[in-house]
């Protein structure tokens, strides 16, 4: 059984935020208007984050593409009272929305602030009625939401392999964000593959995991640009 | 039906003032129940208008996804342990000057958790989808244990309040003023005879051994809620009994603010003396220490630790954004309690009275300042937004205070808020049961003169 997993080369980022605009697009993310994002209500289920490091001068700074890390060992789906988020066998920690109550108490446990909470109706203004996905429910207010690997990728994926009586590729399924990277910067695949191009990656001595020391074990890995190879700098 | 009508009120004796709220009802009632019911209806409109537009109408962002409806849900269901604990307590320990004020205590613990579990209900972005909860219960969350010790606890709560209430029921009953068909099917049947009083007393005290552990538990799982999370300065071993501490606390407050008004409304002056006042300031002023004891423990061992992610929601707190609203909790909760209640001399019922409003106000504080912080500072960069509470949530807010305190005030209407025949039983037998208990430990007790109490003997 596959372990889905995802490596973000830093080196190669380049920030152009095309992954957040593809995600926002392929999941029917509703938008903000101005006066609620400045409010703190933006949703969205991939954001590239500045992470400091260090003080005043010597201040680094790097840019993270960060999507929900789906942890083997995650913080967020022990404290749902209804079990309404999960993590399936191949490892892609789900949400169920027809039954989030929305207490909004994974969205506190998750140590990477992951989690979005629909404060209003979803908005969809003008023409983006109509560039909704039809593969992506709209979700309703009051529930929280989350990056799902792109999961309506992998069904359709999986089924358009059974369709071809053939087993599912490498390439197959690949998450919107991870397509559209321009730098190509990002990868996907199977974890538990010992000769796919993630698990490889994975490996590499640039290879590490956000917030390592909390035990969550995520999924997404990064590979640390040139100056930070190595580890700390001073 | 009634065979002899025995409950006139002149055979109660003096303790015929006690049904005077229930047979005679002043205008000023209904002038605050109005008052009170407004802001009742004020909280149901910012209700149903929240309900209308989402939790967008309320102060809440990310990361702030927690805010004043936890605060409340915190603060009412640590109120709650005024009764149940103390109540509980006292009569465990047979102390007899509990007797006028067990009563009192209790009602607060049962009205004043229906608001706990309000705020929570509240908070939710999907109030219609409630029953998810006993429908697909997820029992690894500290949530689910919630429902299960705060339902458990009202269960336990309602009992111990109406089993020393059964006694007077029946009296009001007898009585027969209004509702008397109430009053019939509530007393039981009570007609007071040995076997029904040996029975009584047997409950009561099995109940007043098993609320213990339960108001603890309450207390404590509520504490788990963020303590079982890993984020900053939420994860911490102390919170379970630093919650306790403070539930009790904050409940003594109550307690006192609750009896102080009572005595004022209701002329109760002989049944809710100084020395009531004394004692709870006393065991006030031992929670005003333990509180700071807590607090210090706690913040001392986050800032030596020095995680860099602990520590930056520890500034926010002593120097940075939440210091005013943190240094005003460390004053009203520990300062002025402690400098009221000190001596004895200047412990007087009016200082007894301000240090709890003081420590209701720093008790509040300090539930916003355990929930907001820790939430504005995720590990993970975050936009830096700032939670202010809108005015649906402060009118929701306020309306619970208001309706806990009207219904408060109804029940003082139905049922007698001092325990009429505890009151009449400590007339007969306290004096007795002190002097066998002061025998039974003092060594030789016939060589000398232990005091003429022979007078209480029958």
């Amino acid at each position: 059984m596959p372990r889905w997993g995802m490596v973000i080369d830093l080196a190669k980022c380049t920030a152009c935020q095309a992954c957040v605009v593809a995600c926002q697009a392929e999941n029917n993310v509703p938008c903000v208007e101005p006066e609620q994002a400045a409010k703190g209500r933006i949703i969205s289920w991939l954001s590239v984050l500045p992470d400091l490091k260090g003080q005043y001068p010597n201040v680094l700074m790097r840019l993270m593409p960060l999507p929900c890390l789906h942890c083997d060992e995650p913080p967020c789906i022990r404290v749902c009272p209804v079990g309404a988020t999960g993590i399936t066998p191949e490892g892609i920690v789900r949400q169920t929305f027809p039954r989030c109550i929305g207490c909004r108490y994974c969205t506190n446990a998750c140590p990477y602030t992951r989690r979005s909470f629909n404060w209003r109706l979803p908005d969809f203004p003008g023409e983006l009625v109509q560039a909704l996905n039809p593969d992506v429910s709209v979700r309703p207010k009051g529930v929280v939401e989350k990056c799902t690997l792109c999961h309506h990728r992998l069904l359709r994926a999986r089924e358009q392999a059974r369709a071809e009586d053939r087993p599912l590729a490498v390439g197959d399924y690949v998450p919107a964000c991870v397509e559209i990277c321009p730098a190509e910067a990002m990868y996907f695949g199977d974890l538990e593959d010992p000769n796919s191009k993630v698990s490889e990656l994975a490996e590499s001595a640039r290879a590490f995991r956000y917030l390592e020391e909390l035990g969550t074990e995520p999924k997404v890995v990064f590979l640390s640009e040139g100056e930070w190879a190595g580890g700390e700098q001073t | 039906m009634e065979s002899k009508p025995k409950g006139k009120p002149e055979d109660l004796g003096p303790d015929a003032v006690l049904l005077q709220p229930i047979v005679a009802t002043r205008s000023s009632f209904y002038i605050l129940t109005m008052v009170f019911l407004g802001f009742t209806s004020l909280s149901c409109f910012a209700y149903l208008y929240q309900l209308r537009w989402g939790l967008g109408v309320t102060g809440l962002n990310v990361p702030m996804y927690w805010g004043i409806y936890i605060t409340n849900f915190v603060f009412f269901i640590g109120i709650s342990h005024a009764g149940t604990l103390i109540s509980a307590i006292l009569r465990i320990c047979h102390a007899e000057w509990r007797r006028s004020i067990t009563r009192a205590a209790e009602v607060i613990t049962v009205i004043v958790l229906f608001f706990g579990v309000g705020s929570i209900i509240v908070d939710l972005g999907r109030p219609d989808r409630l029953l998810n909860v006993l429908l697909y219960p997820n029992f690894r969350s500290p949530l689910l244990w919630d429902v299960c010790s705060v339902s458990v606890y009202l269960m336990a709560s309602s009992i111990y309040l109406y089993l020393p209430l059964i006694p007077d029921i029946a009296i009001l009953r007898d009585y027969g003023g209004k509702y008397t068909w109430l009053y019939r099917l509530l007393a039981l049947g009570w007609s007071g005879s040995e076997r029904q009083q040996r029975i009584l007393n047997k409950a009561i005290s099995v109940m007043a051994v098993l609320v213990i552990p339960i108001a603890v538990s309450v207390h404590t799982v509520v504490s788990w809620v963020f303590g079982m999370t890993v984020q900053p300065m939420w994860h911490s071993t102390i919170f379970g009994p630093y919650f306790v501490v403070g539930a009790i606390f904050s409940g003594i407050a109550s307690l006192i603010i609750a009896m102080a008004l009572i005595r004022r409304i209701y002329f109760l002056q002989e049944y809710f003396k100084d020395i009531h006042f004394s004692h709870l300031g006393t065991l006030l002023m031992v929670f005003a220490l333990l509180w700071f004891y807590f607090t210090f423990a706690e913040n001392l061992t986050t800032f030596y630790g020095h995680e860099p992610a602990h520590l930056q929601v520890f500034y926010s707190k002593l120097t940075g954004r939440f210091a005013p609203l943190f240094w005003t909790m460390v004053v009203t909760c520990f300062v002025i309690p402690a400098g009221l209640l000190f001596h004895r001399r200047i412990r007087t019922v009016r200082n007894t009275v301000i240090a709890s409003f003081s420590v209701l106000i720093g008790m509040y504080l300090e539930r916003y300042t355990i929930v907001v912080p820790t939430l504005s500072l995720p590990r993970v960069p975050s936009d830096t937004v700032f939670y202010t509470p809108t005015w649906v949530e402060i009118s929701i807010t306020l309306g619970f205070g208001a309706t806990f305190i009207f219904l408060y005030m109804l029940f003082t209407k139905f049922f007698p808020i001092v325990s009429i025949w505890e009151v009449q039983e400590g007339r007969k037998v306290a004096l007795r049961e002190a002097r066998e208990r002061i025998e039974a430990y003092t060594p030789h007790p016939t060589a000398g003169d232990l005091g003429t109490l022979e007078t209480a003997q029958d």
